[in-house]
């Protein structure tokens, strides 16, 4: 069978079970809308949930929910399967390209470009695999896969269940299309897509306001970024004429654009708008404020889609634009520095965090600003390591959140958790493995991933010493404030109330085996990108960077030969430091939040309103409401009313009033002098005419008379002439 | 003895039908009769032409005597016509009645 033939299939496979579950799938799903109502993963503890109608109703009901729960985790596994075989058949390829397009989708009129050459607007709907996309396809199924394996548990006593998965299989469809699309505007659409699937599913409780809040938010500040991607992809089209991505690349590669180091030109223009773009995806300062307040979104999705998955598409994205901004060093110094920045914000905020799933959206935040860092940096193969690392180990943590949440009837606050490692003792160790894994701990995924990073930035010729200094504190920050979640939510004494405690349960098999498979990833994922450093392992251990060399242009020689014997030591040091740094910050949440809580207590008094200022996120989203909201959004409404009211319509309403005027002038002028001439005249007439009047008797006869009298007199005259 | 009848005669019986026939146009009420007195006008014309034609010995008269005949019969069932219809309309004939020619 040739996988890389059907590639295109990979998408359909979430497209066919998200069309049916969306068109069919109320017939199938037994429970009425209205039980959507409670919070995510409660129990029935009384009684149970009344399942609609009856008895046979119900049985009809929970086999067809049997046929949802194997159908749409099964597409995406037929979509694993296609994935890995094609991935396989890739290796073989000697070019690890390859390229099929289905039929032209956009097929525009001629035109030139800014450089004058003769072009079209056109776009496939065509696919392309390459190592690039293959890692990210096979993230995103096989990560996809295990989150709705988990779905299935996790979401069974839920309303909606068959929208919940309809959405989940059309996400999965869209993140495909966004990474298999062979061209940027494909790629839009699949870009445009997960963001409406994410809407969808961050809003899945509706009639929660703040879920339909923070669906809307999701929304409407990543249009803001989306604005940027598409007058960047415009603008990408006028320069080089075509949008796909190896037709950009050939023309990048050309040698026709020179490196912008001075100054911002054209490709510099167009990498921030892309960039931008990311930003708003990617959940990046400025634009990362919607992430947080997304996990209003069932804990799933948080998973896939807020975590793993679709946050991402921003780093693939720019990966995926490596050449161009390899040519604008001045705005992968920008990506880099707000990486940095973003990374450092978010992580502080998480620090102090009481909602178990808002440390783990911060956290999230702070690692895609690690990726962003590597990005910016030029490691562009690094970024990529650490996305693939970072899906195992976050959507781990995440899907263990859930697990707790589901363990304590819906509690998503730490300060009402502790003490639950021996009852939920497989969901303890997994998020124990990823824990430590996203900490940096030597031997897990996090650990390979993170430390390259820091390494390629501290050894980055160009020097982004500050860049790394941030990444090396927020390293520390990550492994507190994750060991502080550990310690708060499983160790210490229960802080819950003893009704809640009585009913802490282990989620079922369904919810843990994924659990484990992901922990397993998170524990060996990492062992195929370990550091050039440890030259005592083969190059298999090296294999991602191998494959992804092709892609994107690793400069494998290059920097190898950059690193000078002298440079090892300093590596080594640099790797002891960042653990050193990572076991300080667990012992630092060990001591605050296991042993001494008490001193925790100290230090958030003494820190007094920087802890509030933390707690309260910088107060962000105060000022962005401030600023944007209530500013420009409100006031500017306002002005703009107060525009509409004072210069538009006053104008309208002046140009009426002279209307009025004048024509009232006009109508005296009319009344008075035209119809006052015309009647004088018409008076005038009537009152000459009125002795000649009296002669019209209107009889004949006298007529007759004169006539003959007339007639009479000229006769006579003529007599006496 | 007779006096033989001249053209002078004629013009004179020609004069007085045509008095005749403008006092009955001027004077009388009823429009039968104004139709009747304007045939005394034309017949007078006749006459005279008559009389001329025979006169000067030419035919010319005699053959528009004939013209006034044929006109006279025309106006007078033109006439007749104009009254019946006023007839209907104001079931009176008499010409004082009929004033709508007034201002």
């Amino acid at each position: 069978m040739n996988f890389l033939e059907l590639i295109w299939l990979i998408p359909l496979f979430p497209l066919a079970g998200a069309l049916l579950m969306l068109l069919v799938g109320k017939k199938l799903d037994p429970q009425p809308p209205s039980e959507v109502a409670v919070a995510p993963g409660v129990q029935p503890l009384v009684g149970g949930r009344a399942h609609g109608g009856s008895d046979g109703h119900a049985a009809h009901g929970a086999r067809t929910k049997v046929l949802i729960s194997l159908l749409c985790p099964g597409t995406v596994l037929l979509s694993l399967i296609f994935a890995v075989g094609a991935v396989a058949q890739l290796g073989g390829l000697p070019e690890r390209i390859y390229q099929v397009v289905k039929f032209t989708w956009v097929a525009g009129l001629p035109f030139f470009t800014a450089g004058g050459t003769a072009a079209r607007f056109t776009a496939d709907w065509g696919f392309l695999l390459d190592p690039l996309s293959s890692v990210m396809i096979l993230v995103v199924t096989g990560v996809g896969f295990l989150i709705h394996v988990y779905s299935v548990g996790y979401m069974g006593h839920e309303g909606g269940y068959y929208r919940f998965f309809g959405y989940l299989n059309l996400f999965v469809f869209f993140m495909l299309m966004l990474v298999l699309a062979n061209n940027y505007l494909l790629m839009f659409v699949g870009w445009e897509g997960v963001g409406l699937c994410s809407y969808l599913l961050i809003g899945f409780y509706f009639h929660k306001k703040s879920a339909a809040d923070a669906g809307k938010k999701a929304f409407v500040v990543n249009r803001i970024g989306d604005a940027g991607f598409i007058l960047g992809m415009l603008l990408m089209f006028s320069v080089f004429g075509s949008v796909r991505f190896l037709d950009v690349n050939q023309a990048l590669s050309s040698g026709r654009f020179t490196a912008e180091t001075a100054g911002f030109g054209v490709l510099s223009a167009m990498a921030l708008l892309l960039f931008l773009g990311a930003t708003g995806k990617s959940a990046q300062f400025p634009l990362y404020t919607w992430l947080p307040d997304a996990m209003e979104g069932p804990t799933p999705v948080s998973a896939l889609i807020h975590a793993a998955t679709m946050v991402t598409a921003g780093v693939y994205m720019v990966a995926r634009s490596h050449l161009l901004f390899r040519l604008t060093p001045e705005t992968s110094a920008i990506v880099a520095g707000i990486g940095a920045f973003t990374a450092i914000l978010s992580a502080s905020i998480a620090l102090v965090q009481n909602d178990i799933k808002r440390v783990l959206a911060y956290s999230t935040v702070s690692q895609l600003g690690y990726m962003f860092m590597a990005c910016g940096v030029g490691a562009y193969w690094v970024a990529i390591f650490h996305l693939y690392t970072h899906a195992f180990f976050k959507a781990l943590l995440f899907l263990g959140s859930g697990s707790v949440i589901h363990a304590l009837g819906g509690e998503q606050d730490m300060r009402r958790m502790g003490g639950l490692k021996d009852r939920i003792p497989v969901t303890y160790w997994t998020m124990f493995v990823g824990a430590l894994a996203i900490a940096g701990i030597p031997g897990l995924a996090g650990f390979f991933s993170k430390d390259e990073i820091l390494w390629q930035i501290y050894s980055n010729p160009h020097g982004f010493k500050l860049v790394y200094v941030v990444a090396l504190v927020t390293a520390g920050m990550t492994a507190f404030y994750m060991w502080r979640l550990m310690f708060l939510t499983f160790h210490g004494a229960p802080r819950m109330d003893a009704h809640s405690w009585e009913h802490v349960h282990e989620s079922p098999r369904v919810m843990t085996i994924p659990l484990i498979a992901l922990a397993a990833g998170s524990a060996l994922a990492g062992w195929i990108g370990v550091p050039k450093l440890w030259s005592f392992l083969p190059e298999g251990f090296r294999t991602f960077e191998h494959w992804l060399a092709p892609a994107l242009s690793v400069e494998t020689a290059g920097h190898a030969a950059g690193e000078h014997a002298g440079e090892a030591s300093t590596e080594w040091l640099l790797m002891g430091l960042s653990v050193a740094v990572a076991l300080a910050g667990i012992a630092l949440a060990r001591e605050l939040y296991l042993k001494r809580l008490e001193r925790a207590e100290a230090l958030r008094a003494a820190a007094g309103p920087l802890y509030t200022t933390l707690l309260n996120k910088w107060y962000v989203d105060e000022i962005y409401d401030f600023l944007f909201v209530n500013g420009l959004g409100k006031g500017g409404g306002q002005a703009l009313a107060r525009f509409d009211n004072r210069i538009v319509d006053g104008g309208v309403n002046g140009a009426g009033w002279l209307t009025r005027l004048s024509s009232t002038l006009s109508i005296w002028w009319d009344t008075w002098i035209v119809d006052g001439a015309v009647r004088l005249t018409s008076f005038l007439v009537k009152l000459s005419s009125y002795p000649v009047r009296v002669l019209q008797t209107g009889s004949v006869q006298a007529y007759a008379l004169v006539i003959v009298l007339g007639a009479a007199t000229v006769f006579a005259w003529y007599l006496v002439r | 003895m007779l006096h033989p009848v001249t053209t002078t005669h004629y013009l004179v019986l020609s004069a007085a039908l045509l008095a005749i026939g403008t006092i009955g146009v001027l004077a009388r009420r009823n429009i039968i009769i104004i139709l009747m007195a304007i045939e005394l006008i034309l017949n007078a014309v006749n006459i005279n032409l008559i009389a001329f034609s025979h006169h000067l010995g030419q035919l010319q008269g005699q053959v528009f005597a004939i013209f006034v005949i044929t006109v006279a019969v025309a106006e007078a069932a033109v006439g007749l016509g104009i009254l019946i219809a006023l007839f209907r309309n104001k079931e009176t004939v008499q010409a004082d009645e009929i004033d709508l020619l007034k201002w």
